[in-house]
C-alpha cells in the first residue's frame, strides 16, 4: 500500500532523468533528408554586380564544394561571414553562395562592404530553389562532393569549432578521395 | 539609473523571499511567534519591491531606453505604445519578471485575505510561497538579468517578433501566468498540510477559492491563446497540439480535477491524499511547462531563445520543488486517512470518475508531449506526435466524462440512485434524440463523430438545465416560489451549472465547426466570384498598403449573401522591416452563427492570387464556451469569498430545502 505513495516520486525521477538527457540534445539539429542525395536541379542568375551564377552543373565539376545559404537581412549570417572569408583563404574548396530571399541592392552592398568569399553566387529571390534544398532558416551550409552529392548539412551560423571539426577535415578527406569519419 | 534601481529592488526582493521562506517555517516548527509573524510582512515587502522592479522595466520600454539590452533586443521606437508595454513580457527575461510579479501578488493576497487561517498554517503556506520566490528570483538574477546594459546603446532596437504584435497576445501571457502561478497557492497549501500532517474540510475550503481563481484565469488565458492562433497564424485552425499549448493544457486538466476533488474533501472529508497529490501535480505541470518553453529541449513557435544554463537551472529547481514535495508526500500522505465512506454509485463516485478520466487525459497529453523527447534521448530518432494521436486518445476519454457530468450532480452524496437520476434527465434524453435527428438530416461524411458531439452537447446542456430546474422546483412549484428559490440558490451552485453549460457550448462549437466547415483553396483573379458554403466571395484584387512598422499586400473581397453585398473583407500579407518577417493577417468576420475567414497568399496580377476562404459555423462558440466556463468559476468564487470568513457554511432555509 505504501508503494502507491512513492509511485509519483519514482515516475517524476524517471521523467526528470529523461529531461536531463534531453537538455544535452539539440532539437534544431534535424537530419537532412538530402544527405547522400544528389543536389537538386536548379539554375540561378548571379546576384547584382557579380558575373557567375550558380546551377547544378557547377556542383558536379569533380571537385568538392561548399554551398552557403545566406541573406543580408540575416544577423547570424553576419556573424559567420568572417569565418567564410577565412575558409576561402584556406583554399580547400570553392565556396558558393545561395542568396536567399534578398533585395539585390542590399546583397550587393553587403558583399562589397564585408568582402566576397564566394566563387559563384545564385540569387534565389523568391526562395523556390531554397525549398528544393530543404532550407528552413538562414544561414545553412552544405558540403557537396565532386559528383554533386550532398555529404553534409550544417544549420545555423558556422562557428570556429564547426570549421575545425567538421568542414575542414571533411573537405580534406574529399580532396584526398578517402572515406571520411567526420560525423555530420 | 532607473534600470539599476530595478535591479537592486530585485536583489532586495530575493533577500525578503529568503527571510519569508526560512524564518516562518522554523518559527512554526519551534513555536516562535515573532518568526511566524514575519511571513505576511515579508510577503508584502516582496510584492512592493518586485512591482517597483517591474515598473522600472516598463519605464525602460515605454521610453525606448536602448541602453538596456533587453529593450534593444525586443523593442523599436516605431512600435505602437500597447506593444511597447506588452513587449515587457514578450521575451524570456521580461516574462519571467511578470511571472515573479504575479507570484508575489498571490503571496501578498494570501497574507491579506488569509486572516482567519490558523497562524502556523498561514506561516507555512507563505514560507513555501517564499521558497518558490527564492527559486525564481535566483533564476532571473543569476541567469536572465532583464536589466543588463548594452553599451554603447544602439540608436534603434531590433523590434518585437511581429507575430506577437497583436492585442490578443498582449494579454494572453498575463492571464496564463495568473493561472500557472495561482496554482502555486494550492501547492503551498498542500505542502503546508503535509508538513502539519492534517487535511480537513476547513483546509479544502481555504484551498478551493485560490484554485478556482487560478483555474478561471488559466481558462481565459488558454482561450485567448487559441483565439490568437486562429486569427493570427492564418491556418484556419484553433488548436494545434503544439508542445507549448500542451504545456498550458496539462495544468488545466489537473487543475480541473483538483477543483472537483477538493469538493469531496470539503463536503465529505475523504479523498485527502489524492487531492493533496493533485495540488502538487497541478503546479508541477505548470513548472514543467516553464522548463519545456525556456530550456530549449523542444522546438516550438513559443520556445524562447534558449540557453543551456537556464535549462540546467530550471531542471534543478524542478527537481527540488517537485521531487521534494513528492518525497514529502511519500512520507506523510499514508497518514491522511479519509473519514467519509461511500458507495461507488454516489456523488463521490461520480467525482472520482471525473478525476480518473481527467488524470488519464492529462497523462496522455504528457506522454504525447514528452514522447518525441524520450525517443530522441534513447536512440536519436526524430519524431513529432501530431493531432491524430491526441484526437484518438482524447475523444474516447472525454465522451464518457461529458456523459457523466450531466448525471453526477443528480446523484446524492454517500449513496446515489442512478435510475432516479436518469429518470430526471428525461428531457435531456429527448434533446439527444432531437440532436441526433438533426445531425442525420444534415448528413455528413464525418457522420459518427458529428453525431457523438451533437448528442453529448445536447445531453450535457439539457442535463445541466434539468439539474437547475430540479433545484429550484421549476414547474413543480408555483413560478414565484421557483424564482425565490433561484434567488437564494448558493452562487456556487449557479457557478457549477454555468460552467457545465460552458462545456456543452464548447463541445457544440467544436463539433459543428469541425464537421460542417466549408473551405475553398484556389487561385483567384480580380472580378471572380466563388461560392463558400451559403455565401459568395467576390475578389477585387490586391493592393500595397503601408503600416507604422510594416508594408503589406492587402486583398479585398466582397461577401455576397442572398444576392446583396453584406460585408467587405481585407486579408493581408504583412512584411515587417525590423525584424524582417512576413505575417498573415486573416480577415475574419465573427458572428454568433458562422465566422467568415479569408486569407490571401502569394500571386500576381496576371496569374491571380492564391486565396483560402472559409465558412465556419459556430466556431466562435468554442471561445464563448470557454469564457462561460470561466464566468461560472468566477460566479462560484463570489460565493466562496463570502464564506471564507465563516468556515461552518451558513445556509439559508431556501438553499437547504433546494438540496
Amino acid at each position: 500500500m505504501r508503494l502507491t505513495y512513492i509511485l509519483p516520486l519514482v515516475l517524476f525521477v524517471l521523467i526528470g532523468l529523461g529531461l536531463a538527457v534531453g537538455l544535452t540534445l539539440n532539437p534544431r539539429e534535424i537530419p537532412s533528408a538530402l544527405i547522400g542525395k544528389p543536389v537538386p536541379e536548379f539554375a540561378l542568375p548571379p546576384v547584382q554586380g557579380r558575373a557567375q551564377g550558380l546551377s547544378t552543373a557547377d556542383l558536379k565539376t569533380g571537385q568538392a564544394s561548399v554551398v552557403n545559404v545566406f541573406a543580408s537581412w540575416c544577423v547570424p549570417c553576419r556573424v559567420e561571414h568572417p569565418l567564410l572569408m577565412a575558409l576561402k583563404r584556406d583554399n580547400l574548396a570553392p565556396i558558393h553562395g545561395l542568396n536567399y530571399k534578398d533585395d539585390p541592392a542590399d546583397v550587393a552592398k553587403w558583399l562589397d562592404q564585408l568582402g566576397d568569399p564566394f566563387s559563384r553566387t545564385g540569387a534565389d529571390r523568391n526562395g523556390r530553389v531554397g525549398i528544393d534544398w530543404g532550407v528552413y532558416g538562414v544561414p545553412e551550409t552544405f558540403v557537396v562532393d565532386g559528383a554533386g552529392q550532398i555529404v553534409c548539412k550544417h544549420v545555423g551560423p558556422l562557428m570556429e569549432w564547426d570549421l575545425d571539426n567538421k568542414i575542414r577535415p571533411l573537405l580534406r578527406d574529399l580532396a584526398a578521395g578517402r572515406a571520411s569519419k567526420v560525423k555530420c | 539609473m532607473i534600470p539599476e534601481l530595478g535591479h537592486i529592488a530585485l536583489i532586495l526582493a530575493l533577500c525578503f523571499a529568503l527571510v519569508q521562506g526560512v524564518l516562518p517555517l522554523a518559527g512554526a516548527a519551534r513555536g516562535i511567534p515573532g518568526w511566524i509573524a514575519l511571513a505576511p510582512q515579508a510577503a508584502m515587502g516582496q510584492v512592493l519591491l518586485v512591482a517597483f522592479a517591474f515598473g522600472c522595466m516598463t519605464y525602460a520600454y515605454v521610453t525606448s531606453d536602448f541602453s538596456v539590452l533587453n529593450v534593444a533586443e525586443n523593442s523599436h521606437t516605431l512600435k505602437p505604445m500597447l506593444y511597447k508595454v506588452s513587449g515587457v513580457w514578450g521575451n524570456h527575461e521580461g516574462s519571467l519578471l511578470l511571472w515573479i510579479l504575479i507570484l508575489t501578488i498571490f503571496g501578498a493576497a494570501v497574507a491579506l485575505f488569509g486572516r482567519n487561517l490558523p497562524a502556523t498554517l498561514k506561516a507555512r503556506v507563505l514560507a513555501i510561497q517564499g521558497l518558490i520566490g527564492v527559486g525564481f528570483l535566483s533564476f532571473i538574477l543569476f541567469t536572465s538579468n532583464p536589466f543588463a546594459r548594452l553599451l554603447p546603446a544602439p540608436l534603434e532596437g531590433r523590434g518585437l517578433n511581429p507575430l506577437l504584435q497583436d492585442p490578443g497576445l498582449a494579454f494572453h501571457p498575463p492571464f496564463l501566468y495568473l493561472g500557472y502561478v495561482g496554482f502555486s497557492v494550492a501547492f503551498s497549501f498542500a505542502v503546508a498540510a503535509l508538513i502539519e500532517g492534517r487535511v480537513d474540510p476547513a483546509w479544502a475550503r481555504w484551498v478551493r477559492p485560490w484554485t478556482l481563481a487560478a483555474w478561471c484565469f488559466l481558462t481565459i488565458g488558454i482561450a485567448m491563446g487559441s483565439w490568437w492562433a486562429y486569427y493570427e497564424l492564418g491556418w484556419g485552425g484553433w488548436w494545434f497540439w503544439d508542445p507549448v499549448e500542451n504545456a498550458s493544457f496539462m495544468p488545466w486538466l489537473a487543475g480541473t480535477a483538483l477543483l472537483h476533488s477538493a469538493v469531496v474533501v470539503e463536503k465529505r472529508d475523504t479523498l485527502k491524499s489524492w487531492t493533496v497529490l493533485l495540488a502538487i501535480l497541478t503546479f508541477s505541470l505548470s513548472l514543467l511547462g516553464t522548463f519545456l518553453v525556456r530550456s530549449g529541449v523542444i522546438n516550438s513557435v513559443h520556445a524562447f531563445a534558449t540557453d543551456p544554463t537556464r535549462g540546467v537551472f530550471i531542471l534543478l529547481f524542478l527537481a527540488v520543488v517537485v521531487g521534494g514535495s513528492l518525497a514529502l508526500y511519500a512520507f506523510r500522505a499514508p497518514a491522511l486517512q479519509g473519514v467519509g465512506v461511500f458507495a461507488p454509485l454516489s456523488r463521490e463516485g461520480a467525482l472520482i470518475l471525473n478525476n480518473l478520466l481527467l488524470a488519464v487525459a492529462c497523462a496522455a497529453v504528457l506522454l504525447g508531449t514528452l514522447y518525441p523527447l524520450a525517443l530522441d534521448a534513447i536512440n536519436g530518432t526524430k519524431v513529432s506526435v501530431g493531432p491524430q494521436y491526441f484526437n484518438a486518445v482524447f475523444v474516447p476519454l472525454m465522451a464518457p466524462l461529458i456523459a457523466a457530468v450531466a448525471i453526477g450532480p443528480l446523484l446524492a452524496w454517500k449513496r446515489g440512485d442512478l435510475a432516479a437520476a436518469l429518470r430526471r434527465l428525461l428531457p435531456a434524453a429527448v434533446a439527444v434524440i432531437l440532436a441526433l435527428a438533426i445531425g442525420l438530416w444534415l448528413h455528413n461524411e464525418r457522420g459518427f463523430m458529428a453525431l457523438l458531439g451533437l448528442g453529448l452537447a445536447a445531453w450535457l446542456g439539457l442535463g445541466a438545465l434539468c439539474e437547475l430546474a430540479l433545484r429550484i422546483k421549476l414547474f413543480a412549484a408555483p413560478l414565484a416560489d421557483s424564482l425565490q428559490r433561484a434567488r437564494f440558490l448558493p452562487r456556487a451552485a449557479w457557478g457549477m451549472t454555468v460552467a457545465h453549460l460552458g462545456v456543452a457550448l464548447l463541445v457544440l462549437g467544436i463539433t459543428v465547426s469541425e464537421t460542417w466547415q466549408v473551405e475553398v483553396q484556389q487561385v483567384m483573379k480580380p472580378g471572380e466570384i466563388v461560392q463558400v458554403g451559403p455565401v459568395q466571395y467576390r475578389f477585387h484584387g490586391v493592393m500595397p498598403i503601408k503600416g507604422p512598422n510594416y508594408t503589406a499586400l492587402q486583398g479585398r473581397f466582397e461577401v455576397i449573401e442572398g444576392g446583396a453585398v453584406v460585408r467587405e473583407m481585407r486579408p493581408a500579407q504583412r512584411r515587417y522591416q525590423q525584424p524582417p518577417m512576413e505575417t498573415t493577417e486573416a480577415a475574419i468576420r465573427p458572428s454568433a452563427w458562422a465566422d467568415l475567414y479569408a486569407v490571401v497568399g502569394e500571386g500576381d496580377a496576371e496569374r491571380g492570387w492564391a486565396v483560402r476562404l472559409y465558412w465556419k459555423p459556430l466556431v466562435s462558440w468554442i471561445w464563448l464556451g470557454a469564457l462561460v466556463m470561466a464566468f461560472g468559476g468566477f460566479l462560484s468564487l463570489s460565493d466562496r469569498r463570502l464564506r471564507v470568513g465563516a468556515p461552518a457554511a451558513r445556509r439559508t432555509a431556501a438553499a437547504a430545502a433546494a438540496e
